[in-house]
């Protein structure tokens, strides 16, 4: 097995690299750069520019050279950790995204656990009652948890917390504990804004999740090491839970390595709506302002956290289904 | 010989239907039997007769929601207790659940599918002796490794932490074997238990039920269209034909002295080593479940068809000591009789 490890993760050089160079040159994809952006948000405020200033600050961020020293050089940074500069924020990459990451993950974090508390118990019920009116209600709400886009179940639920609570939902803090320290009152504060993001952002992957442990629920239960189970006098629920859903699950655990890179990434757009103070907005706004060095590095990261998870994936797989094998 | 204390389990009248879009199927249909204990009792008749759903019924566990016990009675006398009616206790309930897995157990026929895939062979055995008994997770453990060794498994100590996809066919049905009589069941049901198998491993499953059946002394009903496992292990027979007892008999009767032409049919469809000539076959083909005949519902294909036949239903005869079928062909000669005679 550790054989099996370490070749992954040789194998995982060649294809970072890889992806590396493909995020590089699609950053530089769109026409100009930065300082191109830079100087017309200068020009929009009325500010004249010269082209010796212009070319001045090129030199200075680099971006003179030619395509492929960029690119090694960024490379080279990086690998050194050094995530290079945002020109936006004139702070270390690095220390933007650290700053934006704690919340981020209590969010993902969060966001996985209610996905799975609500789907399991939900698609159990619709797969064992199957075609009952309960089932058609979970069925029904699936469908449209998965056809409502996420920022506009977050408009809708700002609207009618504005509207009919009073209470406005965005941000993660009140206004008087946004910039106070941390304190048990700024945590039950906390809480009682974590829940819009959190059922915002997971409506969509609860519904998705019922739907695919519903159908392998009702492919699993008619089989006959169920009726087998079932032959052991056990309750139930027993034989639901040990061995058709333990069954059903597989193919889930299989994918939990790809909740890596979402943990980290944050629903951008919802984040946006919400005005969530997470890692999402940052990247959004690094990809619009041509800041390459804040994006390609956040690009990179995730990328980095996909090829992980999807190995923490298949160990895992292994490891709940004897059947798999390294090899 | 109606004693009631050398019964262990005693079925009246069963009838399980299922409901189905294109109407009501009789699976088991006003069936009568009883199993004395220690003894064993074979069901045979071709596929789709509710030879299966019989077994179902009794362990109580007709597939939800479409089947459904409708009728009759299935009462078990082998608690210490006193008799328990199954078919009023709930499928579910923590009665019947006492009673499967430790009273009555079963055994399917399909080994390959019939074992959970995720867990030990070694973890299924304990789930039920854990839950029955109560035991701890190692004491479990030792009951497993036992009741393999008791089922023929080499190296059990070793098997008993593989998985099921890392074992023959022949080992899983063994496997089976151990897990429904970990708990020492005073009766097990065997559903087609050799089918699934190679004719040499047949041999040695069917050998080690009857050591079992010595060693443990539980009753087996034995489910199956292999007449030639029956011949080797029930001492009485019962042939089912669309959900209804036709004939009934110990195994020598049924066998030697079978009355039921569908019976008389069954057993000239066996081929014959050294016999050189064209195989029997029983003519027409079975009814649909949906649209049953008039009458006996064997009339459509029996060679001695007689005008009654497509009218009404044939009660039971006595053709024998402990012998009957129903069949009018039987009227005239012999006394009617309602329940089933016993062995």
């Amino acid at each position: 097995m550790l054989t099996y490890v370490a070749r992954r993760c040789l194998f995982m050089v060649p294809t970072l690299l890889v992806i590396s160079f493909l995020t590089f040159v699609i950053i530089e994809l769109p026409p100009g750069d930065y300082v191109t952006s830079y100087v017309q948000s200068l020009e929009a405020r009325g500010m004249e520019i010269s082209r010796q200033q212009v070319e001045l600050l090129r030199m200075r961020y680099g971006l003179d050279l030619p395509f492929h020293q960029r690119y090694v050089k960024w490379l080279s940074n990086l690998v050194q950790g050094d995530m290079g500069h945002s020109f936006t924020y004139g702070e270390p990459v690095r220390k933007l995204i650290a700053e934006r990451l704690p919340m981020t993950m209590v969010i993902s974090v969060s966001t996985i656990f209610f996905t799975w508390i609500v789907a399991i118990p939900i698609s159990i019920y619709s797969a064992v009652k199957k075609y009952t009116l309960g089932d058609y209600v979970f069925t029904f709400a699936g469908f449209i948890g998965l056809s409502i886009p996420n920022f506009f179940l977050a408009i809708i639920l700002m609207y009618i917390g504005y509207r009919y609570f009073g209470v406005s939902m965005g941000g993660l803090f009140s206004r008087e504990y946004l910039l106070a320290p941390w304190s048990w009152g700024r945590f039950v504060d906390l809480l009682s804004h974590l829940w819009v993001p959190i059922v915002v952002i997971g409506t969509a992957g609860t519904a998705g999740m019922i739907r695919v442990l519903r159908a392998t629920l009702l492919d699993e239960l008619g089989r006959d090491y169920v009726r087998t189970a079932r032959s052991k006098g056990i309750k139930e629920i027993q034989v639901l839970i040990r061995h058709p859903l333990r069954v059903a699950i597989n193919p889930l655990i299989s994918t939990i390595g790809w909740l890596l890179p979402t943990v980290i990434s944050g629903e951008v757009i919802t984040s946006q709506v919400l005005s969530l103070p997470t890692t999402g907005p940052l990247l959004l706004g690094a990809l619009l302002n041509q800041d390459m060095y804040l994006a390609g590095s956040f690009v990179m990261l995730l990328s980095f956290l996909t090829v992980i998870g999807t190995l923490i994936s298949d160990l895992a797989l292994a490891l709940v289904d004897p059947r798999i094998r390294y090899t | 010989m109606n004693d009631n204390s050398k019964r262990l389990l005693d079925v009246q009248g069963l009838k399980t239907y299922f409901q189905t879009e294109q109407g009501t199927v009789r699976a088991v249909d006003d069936m009568s039997f009883w199993v004395a204990p220690g003894r064993t009792l074979g069901i045979v008749g071709e596929s789709g007769c509710g030879k299966s759903i019989t077994a179902l019924s009794i362990m109580h566990m007709v597939p939800q929601p479409r089947g459904r016990i409708v009728g009759g009675s299935i009462t078990y006398y082998g608690r210490e207790e006193g008799p328990v009616e199954i078919t009023a206790l709930k499928p579910h309930g923590p009665a019947m659940r006492e009673l499967r897995g430790r009273h009555m157990a079963m055994i399917f026929q399909e080994p390959m599918t019939s074992l959970t895939p995720v867990y030990t062979i070694g973890q299924q055995i304990m789930e039920a002796v854990v839950h029955h008994e109560g035991l701890d997770k190692q004491a479990g453990k030792e009951r497993a490794v036992a009741m393999l060794e008791k089922v023929g498994i080499s190296a059990p100590r070793q098997r008993v932490d593989e998985y099921p996809y890392q074992l023959s066919g022949g080992m899983r049905q063994r496997a089976m074997i151990a897990m429904a009589l970990s708990c020492s069941p005073q009766l097990l049901l065997a559903d087609e238990p050799t089918t699934a198998l190679d004719v040499t491993i047949q041999a040695q499953i069917i050998d080690l039920l009857l050591d079992l059946q010595q060693d443990l002394g539980m009753a087996i009903i034995l489910i199956t269209h292999d007449l030639g496992v029956i011949g080797e292990m029930a001492e009485r027979v019962l042939v089912m034909y669309m959900g209804k007892v036709v004939e009934f008999g110990s195994a020598d009767a049924v066998f030697y002295r079978a009355k039921h032409p569908y019976t008389v049919g069954l057993l000239a469809s066996i081929p014959q080593i050294g016999e050189d000539k064209r195989l029997v076959s029983i003519e027409g083909s079975v009814p649909s479940p949906y649209n049953l005949p008039r009458g006996c519902y064997f009339h459509t294909r029996c060679p001695h068809v007689m005008p009654r036949c497509r009218e009404d239903e044939p009660p039971s005869f006595a053709v024998g000591e402990g012998h009957e079928a129903k069949c009018w062909l039987f009227a005239e000669k012999e006394g009617e009789v309602h329940a089933p005679v016993s062995n």
